[in-house]
């Protein structure tokens, strides 16, 4: 457990080392345009956003620089440090995120363990279609088909923007489908799997109920695949929400990171890079902690 | 040949199904009038029998747009999907033939590299390569690459991040498969490392990897769709499933009835993925391996 806890910040110096490098080697700066700047003024530029110098300097300044939690200036919004636009736009996407996580995972359970329940029967094999589907139906084309019936044709549900819970509705159902349908899955290959084995056979045999059989005693063991697959989850749903947020138009950290992007903003680009991989490593620590106190025979 | 060593009902469907589309795809686009590809003042058009997916916000027709679009998002996931059970087959093997310490590192790494967002950095990736690599291009006058740079960009960094599944499960069946006693007779007959993983083990993975491939494609299709759908993919006037899905969800409105530019290129992509889906499953069941 300690080894895995040095081994985050390595990990995270090799995230930026690749990022910095991927953003600053491309042909093409920030600051190019059709019309070509005064060298004076492109010189001034470069060293307000401290993108001269050798590039080895930049990259410690930089290095520099974030260990005192300063993620610099975007070069696009001027006159705005990514610190602040990411602490406007990453509240929505974690809202949406964490919506969808919840909805992914109480679907996903639920219908996973309702297959499992009812091994050979019609309504098995009718939830394992659902799930085939719900996997097959990525999110940028459940999103647009979802607003089509609901936002235009019913008009029941607003089609885009944020603030109202009407309006987290839509996209965090369409975030969190076809994961639900993968953690179904996961659920009930497992959970077939442990209600053949002994302890599941005593409990039966004492005369627990069905009920309590599956949800009580198989659900625990069956529950690991599923909890394992959280971290693989949380980032597929930060770079989902990305699609989602374009999508229902709403004002979170991924549109920020597509402009980025096609702007050459580089300090913001890395800034969305980098907290997105702290937050996916951080939540990673949780489960690895909680599969461990689930399952006691892991020892490491 | 017990029922249960064949492919099932379902999966001969699949098969049947991605045939099909295969077929429509690269034959359609040559059966339909030359005129289709152009823009007409014939906008936003409802299907009919002149045209049956209707038309785009330029007047092209759309089902040829879906043929043309098909065949780059098939030909991205083949060869994404390819590249991408190279280095899944050649890194597994080697972890699960080299002792524990190796072995241990090569899966913590993957490990790692299943929770950070890969796509993300294949998208940084691929834009600061591509200019690159058409810059290169023009410069030793290949022209075919300097209009598909950033298609062939594309395929080698999709393949490039779907190999870690391939990877655990070569690893895992190369740690049985070299304990075997076949495997044990080569080593005591003093066959090298090289010889006995190619001409021993990998020919024993042919099933499970050919399994994999099924299951990696539709990724590399979905992944290619995402990166399109965000404008960030294929760029026109090159066009993929995805791309065709962003120009229909940026159409949707409640005055213009346009809502066949999504249907249709979802429909496409949602029957390929399906099928896909279906066939993987199926030849799962028929080997009996256990999904991860």
């Amino acid at each position: 457990m300690l080894r895995r806890l040095a081994s985050l910040p390595v990990v995270l110096v090799c995230v930026v080392t690749i990022t910095f490098f991927l953003i600053r080697l491309s042909p093409g700066g920030p600051f190019d345009s059709e019309r070509k700047l005064p060298a004076a003024i492109e010189k001034q530029l470069l060293a307000k956003y401290k993108l001269d110098g050798p590039i080895v300097t930049q990259y410690t300044s930089y290095l520099k620089d974030l260990l005192h939690g300063d993620l610099r200036l975007s070069t696009k919004y001027r006159n705005r440090s990514v610190n602040e636009i990411l602490a406007q736009t990453l509240p929505v996407t974690l809202t949406l995120g964490v919506t969808a996580l919840l909805i992914a995972i109480t679907i996903g359970i639920w219908l996973g363990a309702f297959a499992a329940a009812r091994p050979g029967t019609l309504a098995e094999f009718g939830a394992l279609a659902v799930m085939l589907l719900a996997i097959s139906l990525p999110s940028f084309v459940l999103g647009p088909l979802l607003i089509l019936i609901f936002s235009i044709k019913l008009a029941w549900l607003p089609v885009g923007g944020w603030g109202t819970p009407a309006q987290l509705l839509l996209p965090s159902l369409t975030l969190a489908l076809p994961y639900a349908a993968v953690i179904a899955r996961l659920l009930h290959d497992s959970l077939r799997e442990t209600l053949l084995e002994d302890f599941v056979r005593t409990a039966r045999a004492k005369g627990l109920s069905e009920r309590v059989v599956v949800y009580r005693h198989a659900l625990r063991v069956a529950i690991l695949p599923v909890v394992s697959y959280l971290g693989p989850l949380t980032a597929n749903l930060l770079t989902g929400s990305i699609v989602v947020e374009t999508i229902f138009h709403i004002p979170g950290a991924g549109g920020f990171f597509v402009n980025s992007i096609l702007n050459r903003d580089g300090f913001l680009l890395g800034g969305v890079v980098i907290v997105y991989c702290v937050l996916l490593m951080l939540f990673n620590l949780l489960v690895d902690l909680s599969y461990r106190f689930l399952d006691r025979r892991i020892r490491a | 040949m017990s029922s249960a060593r064949r492919l099932s009902a379902s999966g001969k469907a699949a098969a049947l199904v991605l045939a099909i589309m295969g077929l429509v795809v690269i034959v359609g686009p040559l059966l339909l009038p030359g005129s289709y590809s152009l823009p007409s003042p014939l906008t936003y058009a409802a299907p009919s029998t002149a045209h049956p997916c209707g038309t785009d916000l330029n007047g092209r027709d759309l089902l040829l747009r879906i043929m043309e679009g098909g065949r780059i998002s098939l030909l991205v996931g083949l060869c994404g999907a390819a590249i991408s059970l190279f280095i899944g087959t050649a890194y597994g093997l080697v972890a699960g033939s080299s002792g524990a310490g190796t072995d241990n590192a090569m899966m913590r790494a993957v490990d790692i590299l299943y929770s950070v967002p890969r796509l993300i950095f294949i998208l940084v990736f691929i834009n600061a390569f591509n200019e690159r690599l058409q810059l290169a291009a023009s410069h030793h006058g290949w022209d075919w690459l300097v209009g598909s740079s950033r298609l062939v960009i594309l395929i080698l960094s999709l393949g490039i991040i779907e190999w870690l599944t391939m990877a655990r499960i070569v690893r895992g069946q190369t740690l049985t498969l070299r304990e075997r006693s076949y495997v044990a007779a080569a080593r005591v007959l003093g066959v090298g490392y090289w010889t006995i993983l190619l001409r021993h083990i990998l020919p024993n993975l042919a099933g499970i990897i050919l399994v994999y491939l099924t299951l990696a494609i539709p990724s590399v299709i979905i992944d290619e769709a995402f990166l399109s759908f965000l404008g960030l993919g294929v760029q026109a006037p090159q066009s993929s499933w995805g791309s065709l899905l962003a120009e229909g969800a940026a159409s949707i409105n409640p005055l213009k009835g346009a809502w066949g530019l999504i249907l249709f290129p979802a429909l496409a992509l949602l029957t390929t993925l399906l099928a896909l889906y279906s066939l993987g499953d199926a030849m799962r069941r028929k080997i009996g391996a256990k999904g991860d």
